[in-house]
């Protein structure tokens, strides 16, 4: 039951600063809400018993990308204190798509999981022993680097990374003459 | 004493919410902000089916980890975008960025 109201509560937190993001105008303020839409989907995965994955949200999520944007509004802040709408002209027809979406996916999902599940299995989360949760992040590290397991897409990974980390530095390095007009 | 549809709904309403965001803003960063939401959803999804499904097995966890690492290489690359586009075209309004239309 407990369980249930933290579910309600960080449900209510990530999806009531979601919309702020999508419709507040200051685009400032929607970073911050941003901000604490991460924080509510972190909870949710602590609720989901996956710690190390809910502090690895914080770190990446609103420690590092939140503050990139942050930074990436203030040095456009110019364009940001207009009084113009936030939307553009196919705001009614984005409205329309995405409850469309929604309804699909609700239908899907009632279809597939039931909300009040006669199913034992689908109530509740199945019960493991606790030491297989605690041991989860230790079995992840392993799969990372085992050559049977995920070894090649961690390696790629750590290519994306650091290609994102060169490319977007040359992307964002002013070009020749134009430091002059900066 | 959660049944999965709930995780399941959440992540489809804020997948939903990041939709709109993505299709209506017309600042390029709202946008980017947008898909984070997106993401976010995902990944919502890939734990909760790691914790009904498969809580002793590892794949969940590893895939919600390189969503998020492909997330990040995203917001930096999208934002060095933006920063580029703002120092030549002055705008960071998407409609506006219309060289390629005509």
């Amino acid at each position: 039951m407990s369980q249930q109201i933290i579910f309600f509560l960080l449900a209510a937190i990530t999806l009531t600063s979601a919309i702020v993001v999508v419709t507040m105008r200051n685009l400032f303020h929607a970073a911050l809400a941003l901000m604490v839409s991460f924080l509510g989907v972190a909870g949710i995965y602590i609720l989901l018993e996956a710690p190390f994955l809910g502090m690895a949200q914080l770190l990446v999520y609103i420690g590092a990308i939140s503050m990139l944007i942050i930074f990436a509004i203030m040095m456009t802040r110019r364009l940001m204190q207009t009084n113009e709408t936030p939307f553009n002209s196919q705001v009614i027809g984005s409205l329309i798509g995405s409850l469309l979406v929604l309804a699909i996916l609700v239908l899907v999902i009632g279809r597939l999981y039931p909300l009040a599940p006669a199913d034992a299995v689908l109530q509740t989360a199945p019960q493991v022993d606790p030491a297989v949760l605690q041991s989860s992040v230790a079995r992840m590290g392993r799969s990372f680097v085992s050559a049977e397991a995920y070894v090649l897409p961690f390696e790629l990974a750590s290519v994306l990374l650091l290609a994102a980390l060169v490319g977007s530095i040359i992307i964002a390095w002013p070009r020749r003459g134009e430091e002059d007009n900066q | 004493m959660i049944p999965l549809s709930w995780f399941l709904l959440l992540s489809a309403a804020l997948f939903c919410i990041g939709l709109y965001g993505v299709l209506a803003r017309r600042n390029a960063i709202a946008i980017l902000m947008g898909v984070e939401l997106m993401l976010n959803a995902v990944n919502i999804n890939l734990i909760a089916f790691w914790r009904y499904f498969t809580p002793d097995r590892s794949v969940g966890l590893v895939w919600a980890t390189f969503v998020l690492t492909v997330a990040a290489a995203e917001a930096a690359v999208g934002l060095a975008l933006v920063i580029s586009v703002y120092r030549s075209r002055d705008s960071v309004i998407a409609e506006e960025l219309d060289t390629l239309k005509n």
